[in-house]
C-alpha cells in the first residue's frame, strides 16, 4: 500500500506546500542562473510545450549547464529536450507519451541507447493519460477517471493506474493518478514582471501543469508591463500568484517553436539529430559541449544557431499571422 | 502494380487512405500520411470534414507546401476553427463527438492491435519506440483508420505489445477490457485495404490494390489473412488525386 500512497502527494502536503509559497503581489524577475537555484537534485520537473512547440529550451539548457542530477521530468510529447537532459546525465526518468526528436527523423537514439541499456527509465501514458494527471494535480483531486488506456499493455506495465468498477454504472474504468511536479517550466510569449502568463496559439498542458506544480518558473520572449496584461486579461493563461520565477528570454525555445514569434530551426534540428543519432554518446557530448556547456550565455548559443536560420524561423513564425 | 514509376508508396497510401474518409466526419488525424490524406480529402472530395489535432485544433485547414512537422506545431493551427488545450481536444474522443481517428503504424496484428512502443520483450527491448502519443486515446475512443506500409514483419500475428488497442484477442475482448466503443474501421497499405470480420474481429481483405495478387498480400503477412467474399479491386489513384496530393506536399516530407 505505501508505495501506491507515494504515487501521489497527500492532499494536506500540497496545500502546506502551496501555504508557505510568497504568492504576493511582488516582481519575481530573475536571471536564468538564479532561476536555476529553484531546483533540486532529484526534483520532479513538469517541461511545459509538446514536441518542438514553445519548449522552456533557455531553462533546460541553464539546468544541464547548472549540472542538475537525477531529475524526473514529465512532458505531454518530449522531444530532443528529453535527448539532451538524459544525455547529459541531468535527468534519469521521463514521464511521456512519446519520446523522439521528431516524426520527420524516426526513432531518437540517444533515447535508445539509454533507456535499452536500463540507465533511464521512460515511462509511457497515453496523450490523455499524461492530461488527466497534471488535470488531477491542478484540480487538487488524487486521480481522474478515464476510458482510455484500459485493455492495452500500456496500462499493464503502468503500477501506478488502477482500474475500478464505477460506483454508478459498474463500467470499468481506470484511475489516472495525479502528478504535481515539484516545479514546472514553462516558456510563454508574454508576461508581467509578477508572472501573469499570455500564451498565444496552442496552449497544450500548460494551464494544468501550472497550477498542479509546486513551484512554476517562467521563461518569457518579452516581459510587458501590467497595464499590458490588464488591455487584455483574456488573453492571460497563468495568474502570478502560480508563477515562481519571471526570466526574459527571447528565443527561448530555440531552436524549437514559439507560436507567432519563431518556427522552429530545422537546419539546426537536422544537423543536431544527424550528429547524435549517428554516435549517442560522442556526437550528443561534443553538441553539449559546443552548444551548452561551451557559450558564455544564451545569445551566445544564439549566435551558434546563426543569424540567418534564426531570421528566416522569425519570419516564418510571424507568417502564422497573415491572411 | 502495373505502373510503379506512377506514384510512390506513400502517395498510394495517401491516396487510397484518404478516400476512406466521408463528407461531414469528424476526424482525428496523426501527423504523416493522416494529416496529408484527411487534407487530401478535404480539398478533394469532401469540403465539410472537420480535422481534429491533438495539439489542441479543431476544424484544421493546413496550407499546401505549408505542412507541419508535427501536429503540435503553429502551422496546424492556421485557418483552423477554434485552437483549445491537447487534454481538451482527446477529451473530445472521449465524448464521442469523433466519428474517426486516423493514425500511421509500425506494427499491427490480425486483432488490428497496434505496437508503437516495444520490439522484442518490454522488460529488455531490442528497439525502445517512441511510444504512443495520441494513438491510445484515439483507437480506445472511436473508429480507426490506419495506414502503414506492408511488410511481413510489421503484420505479425501477435504484437509484442499492445500500444493502441484494436479488438485485443478478437471476438468481444475489447468491449470486455473496458472499451465498449470504436475500433478498427479499415487498415490501408500499400497491398490492400482491409477491414475486421464482424464476428471473430479478424483481418480481412477488403479489396486489392490494382496489380497486386491474393497471394502477394498473404505473403508478406505474418499470419492466415482472410479473404472477403465479395472482396474488390482498387481503383488506381486518378490525375487529380496525384495533382492535389502533389500540391499539398511538393517538398514529399511525408510521399518520399
Amino acid at each position: 500500500m505505501s508505495a501506491q500512497q507515494d504515487i501521489v502527494q497527500p492532499y494536506n502536503t500540497l496545500r502546506d506546500n502551496l501555504a508557505r509559497r510568497d504568492r504576493s503581489l511582488r516582481e519575481k524577475v530573475v536571471t536564468l542562473e538564479e532561476a536555476a537555484s529553484f531546483v533540486n537534485d532529484g526534483a520532479t520537473v513538469g517541461i511545459g510545450g509538446s514536441t518542438m512547440s514553445r519548449t522552456p529550451m533557455a531553462m533546460i539548457w541553464q539546468l544541464i549547464r547548472a549540472r542538475k542530477k537525477n531529475l524526473s521530468c514529465s512532458r505531454c510529447i518530449i522531444s530532443s529536450d528529453g535527448d539532451l537532459l538524459i544525455g547529459s546525465g541531468t535527468s534519469n526518468h521521463i514521464m511521456s507519451s512519446w519520446f523522439a526528436q521528431g516524426i520527420l527523423w524516426g526513432l531518437s537514439k540517444v533515447m535508445r541507447h539509454y533507456t535499452e541499456k536500463g540507465l533511464v527509465r521512460f515511462d509511457e501514458w497515453s496523450h490523455m493519460g499524461m492530461g488527466m494527471r497534471f488535470r488531477a494535480g491542478a484540480m487538487g483531486v488524487p486521480f481522474m477517471p478515464m476510458r482510455s488506456m484500459l485493455g492495452s499493455d500500456v496500462a499493464r506495465i503502468r503500477p501506478e493506474v488502477k482500474e475500478i468498477d464505477c460506483p454508478f454504472t459498474g463500467e470499468k474504468l481506470l484511475l489516472i493518478p495525479a502528478l504535481n511536479p515539484d516545479v514546472a517550466l514553462i516558456h510563454v510569449q508574454r508576461c508581467d514582471a509578477y508572472g501573469n502568463a499570455q500564451i498565444d496559439g496552442l496552449q497544450f498542458m500548460d494551464i494544468d501543469l501550472a497550477m498542479a506544480a509546486n513551484r512554476v518558473i517562467l521563461t518569457t520572449e518579452q516581459i510587458v508591463s501590467n497595464d499590458q496584461i490588464r488591455r487584455a486579461p483574456d488573453q492571460t493563461k497563468i495568474p502570478f500568484f502560480c508563477v515562481d520565477a519571471v526570466i526574459e528570454v527571447p528565443y527561448g525555445s530555440a531552436p524549437h517553436e514559439c507560436y507567432g514569434v519563431y518556427e522552429p530551426m530545422l537546419e539546426h534540428m537536422e544537423a543536431y539529430v544527424k550528429q547524435v543519432n549517428s554516435d549517442p554518446i560522442g556526437g550528443m557530448k561534443k553538441y553539449l559541449d559546443e552548444h551548452v556547456y561551451g557559450p558564455k550565455t544564451w545569445n551566445d548559443f544564439l549566435s551558434k544557431i546563426g543569424l540567418d536560420e534564426i531570421v528566416a524561423a522569425s519570419r516564418r513564425g510571424r507568417s502564422i499571422f497573415d491572411d | 502494380m502495373t505502373e510503379p514509376a506512377r506514384h510512390t508508396a506513400s502517395e498510394l497510401l495517401a491516396i487510397l487512405a484518404s478516400r476512406q474518409l466521408k463528407e461531414g466526419q469528424v476526424v482525428f488525424a496523426g501527423i504523416g500520411v493522416p494529416l496529408l490524406a484527411a487534407t487530401l480529402a478535404q480539398r478533394l472530395r469532401c469540403p465539410g470534414l472537420t480535422i481534429l489535432f491533438e495539439g489542441g485544433v479543431i476544424g484544421a485547414f493546413v496550407e499546401p507546401g505549408k505542412l507541419p512537422p508535427s501536429t503540435n506545431d503553429q502551422r496546424c493551427t492556421k485557418r483552423a476553427n477554434m485552437v483549445l488545450g491537447s487534454a481538451e481536444v482527446l477529451l473530445l474522443l472521449q465524448r464521442g463527438y469523433v466519428d474517426v481517428g486516423f493514425m500511421g503504424g509500425a506494427q499491427i496484428d490480425q486483432y488490428g492491435n497496434l505496437n508503437s512502443s516495444f520490439i522484442g520483450d518490454p522488460e529488455h527491448p531490442k528497439t525502445r519506440l517512441p511510444g504512443t502519443g495520441g494513438g491510445n486515446d484515439i483507437s480506445s475512443l472511436t473508429n480507426m483508420i490506419v495506414a502503414m506500409k506492408h511488410e511481413k514483419r510489421r503484420f505479425v500475428e501477435k504484437v509484442d505489445f499492445i500500444t493502441s488497442p484494436g479488438f485485443i484477442r478478437g471476438g468481444k475482448t475489447r468491449a470486455e477490457s473496458g472499451l465498449p466503443q470504436g475500433g478498427m474501421f479499415r487498415v490501408v497499405t500499400e497491398l490492400a485495404v482491409f477491414s475486421f470480420d464482424d464476428k471473430s474481429k479478424r483481418m480481412k481483405v477488403l479489396a486489392l490494390n490494382p496489380g497486386v495478387t491474393r497471394e502477394q498480400v498473404q505473403e508478406n503477412t505474418d499470419f492466415e489473412l482472410m479473404f472477403d467474399e465479395r472482396m474488390d479491386v482498387t481503383e488506381p489513384p486518378t490525375d487529380h488525386e496525384l495533382t492535389a496530393l502533389r500540391t499539398l506536399d511538393p517538398e514529399r516530407l511525408f510521399t518520399a
